[in-house]
């Protein structure tokens, strides 16, 4: 390893902590998000890692709602929301103006749900990421269509009841988009939950010191969504990384590595994924045998680990 | 033919707090702190604010003690479920807020 | 200076003489050799551009709105199902207000697949809020594009640049292509008031209520019926402000004076044949014949078809025997979209002509002379008779 990695990875390290972290804000009180939102959390942190000098790209989502109803913004940054489909591709004209117009400092950053990032959103996000574009691009992954009242999506879990799998629960597994996403070899793709937020701003800060395109997919539990009390986002957002359903980790030039919460749990025991879905009412359809195989899918996952 | 002349309506919004009103009036339950746990009131030092860092609303102050704006806290609960020491609890929003008793 | 050109290049010579600062597109026949003239210009250095490969025609447009909400000049360029494909964006960047210019050579529209001319692909986009304006040679297509800039930018409303596929678009003709210094006396950089600025944050096209509501600073905002108003209120201005560019294109370069329709032989015309692009040019040709047999014809394109320049039409047309409407596309199960317009411009008019509507030409099926005298002769023996269900030229089956 050369110097300057070694540098940029002891500053790396330094892990923020609640004590050095900022105080400024760039989420106003009083906005529209529902009470308990994980999405809000995340929001709050990411933008306060990103800070001012920041163009955001928002498609329709729960954070075109958070953002607020002209003409009052709920987000002291400045924002282009865009049509559903084109988020990736909108980021990039951002980018392009910025380079046309000679202001280089800026981070180009688009904040989309999981719907709009691996369903609808996936061409231009996927097109981006092939051209090289110098994005930062957060998925917030709440596991269905949130927005327009929990519709599956294609991230969302089997066995998920939604609205549109309202008896069976969803059938199929959940599309693994940052698996995707780093399928196309770009130099940063992190996972990381609104359960950790601290280990978020440190993934949005990391992304900041890179360029091309960077990608980060936070699991964000949703309390209406998922028919939890609002008072347990952090909770159900933690028993998912500790039970071994979501990891969080870090794909770094094609390398892989667990992180954080994720990284301390290889090698020891976890609690069974069934503690996972018995903290909220959307896994109530799950049988036994869905259940068992989920567990073993775990298993052997964190097996190779 | 002056471009001031067109698009005199876009629709660009302004930054600006209560987008979503007085979000405060949301509340079932009202999030008290009992100073005499809280952590850094207790060890009068800058120590722990879960209770700052995981509110989704940035309504809790990184303070000591820590305060809460009722104006616009949607009384979630985060804050009483995530502190350490259980010094926060929900209580019914129609009990008087203590400068009302 | 002097050239022969196709007119993809010539359309690709106005963008760079434009200066556009962001350039985005997808290929599809018959746009292509634009873009690839435009990679080519950029590539070789000899235009300072961002040119974004994109990988469709839906992020290419998202490229544009972003890039012009960003405070760049964007272009881009495209044909039939491509524009079809960005249906949703043209709007959305209509009702953001972005001056982006976009060249479309007309195509006709799949299924099936045809890759021919004709302009159902623009005429079934008239509604979303583009200005449209149509060249009928290379040389408007040139100085098209460089007039649209800077009408986009001056009503802040997105400009089409429309052109026949395969007919303009790959054919060579001579034209004049003005000099750099000239064009940038004429288009003065895009510097917009609002734009994606940290240090002035604000959020762009977030949700609008049906009502208005006051702001931050309390002042009463408009809801979305308001601003679509006054989008509305400023296409219809655009007619005279269209003009008035032209006219000052006109003093400079030494070339317009038919921004909203141009007329051949129409003074003294009793009949007058309407139509889009360069399908004018042929009929100027079966005008004269005509002429030669002592029938008193004309010609009239429609130069800007959105917004419609209705008076000025009327104007054209109100003390004619009758307008024959030629076009190259329909609102099926209907009848042709201009002859609707013209009719219905003419419907409060004192005096009015019988008004006549032949399809043709459609997936590039030829448009043979004869065919076009035998309507002509035909609508010029009875305007009284011939009805008001559309007439087909061209069918063989």
């Amino acid at each position: 390893m050369d110097r300057l990695k070694i540098i940029k990875k002891n500053i790396m390290e330094k892990k923020t902590t609640i004590l050095n972290l900022t105080e400024e804000e760039f989420v106003h009180s009083g906005n529209r998000a529902c009470s308990g939102c994980g999405l809000s959390i995340i929001y709050r942190m990411g933008l306060k890692a990103l800070g001012k000098n920041t163009i955001l790209v928002v498609p329709p989502s729960c954070l075109t709602v958070l953002q607020g109803l002209y003409p009052v913004a709920s987000t002291k940054l400045p924002c282009v929301n865009v049509t559903f489909a084109s988020t990736g591709a909108a980021a990039t004209g951002v980018r392009g103006a910025m380079k046309a117009l000679k202001k280089e400092n800026v981070n180009v950053v688009a904040w989309a749900g999981d719907g709009g990032t691996g369903d609808i959103g996936i061409q231009a996000l996927s097109g981006a990421c092939e051209r090289g574009e110098d994005i930062i691009y957060i998925c917030y992954d709440n596991e269905a269509y949130m927005n327009t009242g929990v519709q599956r999506s294609g991230t969302t879990p089997q066995g998920v009841l939604t609205t549109t799998t309202p008896i069976k629960g969803k059938l199929q597994e959940k599309k693994d988009v940052p698996a995707i996403i780093a399928a196309h070899g770009i130099g940063y793709v992190a996972t990381a939950s609104a359960a950790y937020p601290l280990d978020f701003y440190d993934k949005v800060k990391k992304a900041m010191t890179i360029s091309g395109p960077r990608y980060i997919h936070v699991h964000t539990p949703c309390p209406p969504g998922w028919s939890f009390d609002t008072r347990f986002t952090i909770k159900v957002g933690k028993l998912a990384v500790k039970s071994g359903l979501f990891d969080l980790y870090e794909i770094e030039d094609g390398e892989f590595q667990l992180t954080g919460e994720s990284k301390r749990l290889v090698g020891k025991e976890k609690p069974p994924v069934t503690d996972y879905f018995n903290s909220q009412g959307r896994f109530k359809s799950l049988d036994a045998e869905l259940v068992k195989k989920v567990q073993e899918r775990v298993d052997a996952k964190w097996a190779k680990y | 033919m002056k471009t001031e002349e067109f698009c005199k309506m876009i629709s660009r919004s302004k930054p600006g707090p209560g987008d979503g009103g007085n979000t405060g009036s949301w509340r079932v339950l009202r999030p008290v702190i009992n100073l005499e746990l809280c952590i850094p009131v207790k060890m009068n030092k800058k120590a722990c604010f879960n209770c700052w860092l995981y509110c989704p609303d940035s309504v809790v102050s990184k303070t000591i003690p820590p305060v809460i704006n009722f104006d616009y806290c949607k009384g979630c609960g985060i804050c009483a479920e995530e502190c350490p020491v259980d010094a926060i609890s929900m209580v019914d929003e129609a009990t008087p807020m203590e400068e009302e008793k | 200076m002097h050239i022969i050109e196709s007119g993809n290049v010539a359309a690709a010579t106005g963008v760079k003489l434009s200066r556009a600062q962001v350039i985005a597109a997808y290929p599809i026949t018959p746009q292509t050799p634009l873009t690839e003239k435009l990679s080519e210009f950029v590539e070789s250095e000899e235009f300072d551009a961002q040119y974004i490969p994109v990988e469709s025609e839906h992020s290419a447009m998202a490229v544009c709105i972003a890039a012009s909400t960003a405070g760049a000049r964007a272009f881009t360029a495209t044909s039939a199902n491509g524009l079809l494909y960005m249906s949703e964006q043209l709007h959305w960047a209509v009702g953001a207000r972005l001056p982006l210019v976009m060249c479309v050579a007309n195509r006709g529209i799949g299924a099936p697949w045809t890759v021919w001319n004709d302009q159902q692909d623009t005429m079934s986009q008239r509604d979303a809020g583009w200005i449209q304006i149509y060249a009928n040679d290379h040389q408007q297509i040139i100085d098209s594009v460089i007039k649209a800039f800077l009408l986009a930018q001056t009503v802040s409303i997105p400009v089409m640049v429309c052109y026949d596929g395969y007919i303009l678009s790959h054919t060579y003709m001579p034209f004049e292509q003005p000099d750099q210094d000239q064009v940038d006396s004429f288009l003065p950089p895009f510097a917009p008031k609002n734009f994606l600025d940290p240090e002035n944050p604000g959020n762009f096209n977030p949700v609008t209520l049906p009502d208005v509501r006051p702001g931050v600073d309390g002042e009463i905002e408009p809801g979305y019926i308001e601003i679509r108003h006054n989008l509305h209120e400023d296409l219809r201005t655009t007619l005279d402000t269209y003009a008035a560019i032209d006219k000052e294109f006109e003093e400079q370069f030494g070339r317009g004076g038919n921004p909203l329709i141009e007329q051949y032989k129409c003074v003294d015309a009793d009949f007058v044949a309407v139509c889009i692009g360069s399908l004018s040019y042929q009929l100027r040709d079966v005008i004269d014949l005509m002429r030669d047999d002592g029938v008193k014809i004309g010609v009239m394109s429609v130069q800007m078809y959105r917004p419609f320049p209705d008076e000025v039409i009327v104007a054209a047309l109100a003390d004619k025997k009758c307008a024959i409407v030629l076009e190259k596309a329909l609102s099926y199960g209907n009848q042709g979209a201009l002859y609707g317009d013209i009719k219905s411009a003419l419907y409060n008019s004192d005096t009015k002509p019988h008004v006549h509507n032949y399809i043709l030409g459609l997936g590039g099926r030829e448009i043979k002379t004869q065919h076009l005298l035998d309507a002509l002769t035909e609508s010029c023996k009875s305007p009284e008779t011939i009805g008001d269900t559309p007439r087909w030229i061209g069918l063989k089956l």
